[in-house]
């Protein structure tokens, strides 16, 4: 063996190796995270913790009741803006799109995706808070959907995309004009059941423009009004 | 001139009889439906500039240019300067990025081109699950565990082994660029592996096959041929880590120090845009102070505008023929 194809499987098996290092350390690292979340929260897990109020500071107990209708809240408010209009811009987007129109719809939802959220979060203060002069669940709903929008616009053609050809056809064959074939036959199959369960949650760790539109409130305890601020963990 | 008249109104009146046609069977109605929605996105961007423009104004008056290069953030008297936020900014991300690149690529290239396909399957799903954690809880993490390790363990020793460097001098506090930067690179990590596994497994059989034929060893083959291959999806996998820790905002702010100085001491506490929006935004008293804020949001939008378009341009430039892309 010369020495060139001695090196060179000597480079082999070290690059190799150091890639499996890569990899063991990285999702060590990850699982590492993992465990000490379950570990260290679940012991602090319990019934009182979903259904009591925090305690006052000091004293030991509570729960995180508000905190958990709160988040029920704005991520229904979320999704009652974000759902309709990213799934009809979607639509559109897979069904009808020309060149120009599409083209622009898609640069401004993919730089939207990238925009930081607590820019987004800006964005309803503005417009939002600053308006009504104070926080509210509302607000937080609003800069939620804002960023769901391009999310669910994006997965919503994804999804659309991927139904085959022939069954739009299909449907166009049968004399079906074309919305009627896009409400009967393309949602059916595959957007409408799959991504709804997943829509919600890549919106739902996204708490930090939250932190303006709805102003953390010392006092603890669920207000009643969905315009008042309120409280959420995040 | 008359008969060109008659072919032109005939031509319209089909033309709006067919419109109208197609607005009694409702696909008109359909498409402009559909359109408006489509639509909303443009609106919303164009009413995010405007507001952030509209809002700054103030500040934008009061400083000019000077605000993106003045060191002073002194909301008592009055002074705000963009300086510091971005520079912590920067180099929080660029930490990110040295560390969480070369890891994330390694841990790729295993688990798309050694790795048996379940088990790389399994690991790959756990780590979408670590990518949709919320920020904040790595945050906690960071002050719980990577803060006391940086304090005791990792900066003591990198001052010893490199403390001739400017980078790792001064007392180690714990917080500061160097640990956002470490917990940054971890929260952007499953993001590379995911995305550039996915692009590495997208790469054809073939180019692996001809590699190996002509002799080349595994890691030649993967190195030379599978990699080449599919830089589009890599370089993309980059640029989506990067806008991610460069709006990254909870986390950062539970561990950088939050102090707008600029030193040259990695272990020296910093802020960053998103951290000083977060902790100052709702606390700003005076109209000032608030359009300083939405400048350095601006600045922020303007940073992720301009990488985006970056992006875009890069992947144009290195797609040609022979090149895999992805869908991230």
């Amino acid at each position: 063996m010369s020495m060139r194809t001695l090196s060179r499987k000597i480079v082999n098996v070290v690059m190799l190796t150091l890639t499996g290092v890569c990899a063991v350390f990285t999702v060590s690292v990850l699982f590492l995270i993992l465990g000490y979340l379950v570990y260290n929260g679940g012991k602090s897990l319990s019934w009182e913790f979903f259904t009591r109020l925090p305690a006052p500071v000091g004293e030991s107990g509570g729960g995180m009741a508000n905190a958990i209708v709160g988040s029920a809240k704005l991520l229904f408010l979320a999704a009652l803006l974000g759902v309709p209009v990213g799934l009809l811009g979607g639509l559109y987007l897979a069904e009808f799109g020309g060149r120009t129109v599409p083209f622009v719809v898609r640069y401004m939802a993919d730089l939207l995706n990238g925009v930081p959220s607590i820019v987004i979060g800006i964005l309803a203060y503005a417009v939002i808070v600053l308006r009504a002069r104070h926080f509210s669940t509302w607000a937080g709903g609003v800069a939620l959907g804002f960023m769901m929008i391009p999310i669910v616009l994006r997965s919503t053609e994804e999804f659309l995309r991927a139904v085959p050809r022939s069954m739009r056809e299909g449907a166009m064959a049968l004399g079906a004009s074309k919305w009627r074939m896009i409400v009967s036959v393309v949602p059916p199959l595959h957007a409408a059941l799959s991504p709804p369960c997943c829509w919600p949650w890549p919106a739902s760790p996204e708490r930090r423009p939250l932190c303006f539109s709805r102003r953390s409130a010392t006092a603890s305890g669920v207000p009643a009004g969905r315009n008042q601020p309120r409280h959420c963990r995040s | 001139m008359a008969a060109a008249h008659t072919t032109v109104d005939s031509e319209s009146s089909s033309w709006a009889r067919v419109w109208l046609r197609r607005l009694c069977t409702g696909d008109e109605v359909a498409r402009l439906v559909t359109l408006t929605f489509a639509l909303s996105v443009v609106l919303l961007t164009t009413l995010l500039v405007f507001q952030l423009w509209m809002q700054s104004a103030e500040a934008r008056q009061e400083f000019g240019w000077s605000f993106l290069f003045s060191r002073v953030w002194d909301p008592v008297a009055g002074e705000f300067g963009a300086l510091p936020f971005v520079y912590g900014t920067l180099v929080i991300s660029v930490i990110g990025l040295l560390i969480a690149v070369p890891l994330g690529f390694g841990a790729a290239i295993f688990l798309s081109e050694l790795a048996p396909r379940r088990i790389s399957d399994a690991l790959t799903f756990l780590i979408d699950l670590l990518a949709a954690v919320p920020s904040v809880i790595y945050g906690l993490l960071g002050i719980f565990i990577v803060v006391p390790l940086m304090r005791t363990l990792i900066q003591p020793a990198l001052k010893s082994a490199f403390g001739f460097i400017p980078l790792f001098q001064g007392p180690a506090y714990g917080i500061g660029f160097l640990t956002a930067g470490v917990v940054l690179a971890v929260m952007i990590v499953p993001y590379i592996i995911s995305v550039s596994r996915e692009v590495l497994l997208a790469v054809p059989g073939d180019q692996r096959e001809a590699a190996l034929a002509l002799g080349a060893t595994r890691w030649e083959a993967t190195w030379k041929a599978v990699v080449p291959y599919a830089r589009t999806g890599l370089l993309g996998s980059v640029f989506l880590a990067l806008a991610r820790a460069l709006g990254e905002t909870m986390a950062v702010t539970m561990v950088i120090g939050n102090n707008p100085n600029i030193s040259a001491s990695l272990f020296a506490p910093g802020y960053s845009i998103a951290a000083v929006l977060a902790n100052e935004f709702s606390e700003a008293t005076g109209d000032l102070y608030l359009s300083a804020l939405m400048a350095l949001a601006l600045v922020l939008f303007l940073v992720t505008f301009i990488l985006n378009g970056l992006a875009r341009i890069l992947i144009v430039l290195t797609a040609h023929r022979g090149s895999g892309t992805a869908h991230a």
